[in-house]
């Protein structure tokens, strides 16, 4: 089912099946999707459906049979990602040097770097903290700084995954404020989420994997109100039985 | 013993010379040793861990195998290296400290290059992803994971340490044992031994261990004071 159309026709991002597999295991099949300039889009479906490989595949971290293509934008220049890990991996080093490492390997000359960097904090409430170590920051303060550093980069494209599952309701909420002021700006944003309400605030279209399957990509509204396919069913009423 | 404990108590307090000098080439000599296999260990370790090439599986098998390498063994090949009938005689250096380092570097490089690329593997799984996605090849992956572990990275380099300054068959062969020269604690001691001065041995046999103590301690405070300067750079 995919019914789901853009808010801006500039195409960022398609996959044509695509497919991955880890050994025996087929973690992604037959999988298309084309993500549009400043598409909101959430990925749900239960565990070990491929949410994250889907992510992953997104980014190019995967090699896949089919095929993955960045679009070249009108500004001339592919289209570029940047992505956010559930647990967000910080090395064990001041906040602001996690920010400068991102921009560092995108070849940004020195002084541009110290600026983003503090533009980036700032953007997420972290200016006060640049010096502290990440890791002692709290998991609500180390997601923000992942934000951050992905901001940083000016991405076209972020990924998300499950980017709040860890947090507590108050770091939640700050982490959904900073995603829908980062679509605000014409980002598109994809994620993964088990949080069917967030996916309801923050999302303008919804897909849902099935064992590694793309069966359904839809509008926000339709995918909330129209007839799904029995297992999409079950889901969005938390009744999929254990398989 | 009690014997051996005042004596080593009284070589240590009258600051003996000869014990200060020995003492201080064991220190030379150990730990220029780790700073040579540390720059190629720990690069050989991270990339190891960060790259994948035919005949991997291989390398990493014989690295593993190195792990067990006799300090004996290290010394004759050394030796014969670096004897006046060897490839490197012409170099002259045989039975003087640079031998000692060469035959100490040769046997500290498999275990901090093993210790080092587990050490990136576990870190990688953990955030070798995040990393390639912000744009870091294989070898930089590596070299970050390095920094990121840095205090693990300096308890590799402390058990090398450990292993150089405590073998005394290596430097044996290669140093001679010249009084004066390349005598260090542990073929000091052995001398003493074959002298039958036990008392003496042990006492150098527990300076030894003080020594070893002594970084270990070193090495926590710097990481405890580290720990505390950041805190109260924090408050």
């Amino acid at each position: 089912m995919s019914l789901a159309r853009p808010l801006d026709s500039t195409v960022v991002l398609t996959l044509r099946a695509a497919s991955v597999a880890f050994g025996r295991v087929q973690a992604l099949q037959d999988v298309d999707l084309t993500l549009h300039r400043g598409d909101r889009l959430a990925v749900v479906g239960e565990n070990g459906s491929g949410k994250t490989t889907l992510l992953r595949l997104l980014h190019g971290l995967l090699p896949d049979q089919g095929q993955r293509t960045q679009h070249v934008l009108p500004s001339g220049k592919a289209a570029t990602l940047a992505m956010v890990f559930q647990r967000p991996f910080l090395l064990s080093l001041s906040a602001q040097f996690n920010v400068l490492l991102g921009l560092w390997l995108q070849g940004m000359p020195r002084s541009q770097r110290e600026q983003r960097c503090r533009q980036a904090l700032q953007r997420v409430g972290l200016g006060a903290q640049a010096r502290r170590p990440a890791r002692d920051l709290s998991a609500g303060q180390q997601q923000r700084l992942a934000l951050a550093r992905a901001w940083a980069l000016r991405p076209d494209v972020l990924l998300l995954d499950e980017p709040t599952a860890s947090l507590d309701p108050s770091a939640k909420r700050e982490v959904e404020q900073l995603i829908e002021t980062f679509a605000d700006e014409g980002l598109t944003v994809v994620m993964s989420t088990h949080n069917l309400g967030q996916a309801k605030r923050l999302a303008t279209r919804v897909a849902y994997l099935e064992a590694g399957r793309l069966v359904v990509d839809l509008p926000v509204q339709n995918f909330f109100n129209d007839r799904l396919p029995p297992k999409a069913a079950l889901f969005l009423k938390g009744e999929l039985p254990w398989a | 013993m009690t014997d051996s404990f005042g004596l080593a108590l009284s070589l240590i307090v009258r600051a003996d010379p000869e014990l200060l000098r020995i003492l201080a080439l064991s220190l030379r000599v150990s730990g220029t040793a780790c700073l040579l296999g540390a720059g190629v260990g720990l690069l050989l370790g991270a990339w190891l861990a960060a790259v994948r090439f035919p005949g991997q599986a291989a390398a990493v098998w014989a690295l593993n195998t190195l792990l067990a390498l006799p300090s004996v063994v290290v010394g004759l090949l050394v030796y014969l290296l670096l004897s006046r009938a060897g490839p490197l005689g012409s170099w002259g250096i045989l039975f003087t400290p640079t031998a000692m380092v060469i035959a100490q570097s040769i046997l500290v490089v498999p275990l901090i290059a093993a210790l080092t690329r587990r050490l990136v593997l576990d870190a990688l799984s953990d955030g070798g992803d995040q990393l390639r996605s912000l744009g870091a090849g294989p070898v930089q992956c590596a070299v970050l994971m390095l920094l990121h572990q840095r205090r693990a990275v300096l308890t590799i380099l402390l058990t090398a340490f450990g292993r150089a300054i405590a073998e005394v068959g290596a430097v044996m062969i290669v140093g001679g044992n010249i009084d004066g020269v390349t005598r260090v604690m542990t073929t000091a001691i052995a001398l003493e031994t074959s002298k039958g001065d036990l008392p003496l041995a042990l006492a150098l046999g527990l300076v030894l261990l003080g020594v070893v103590a002594a970084l270990n301690l070193a090495a926590t405070a710097l990481a405890r004071g580290h720990g505390a300067l950041r805190d109260a750079r924090l408050a």
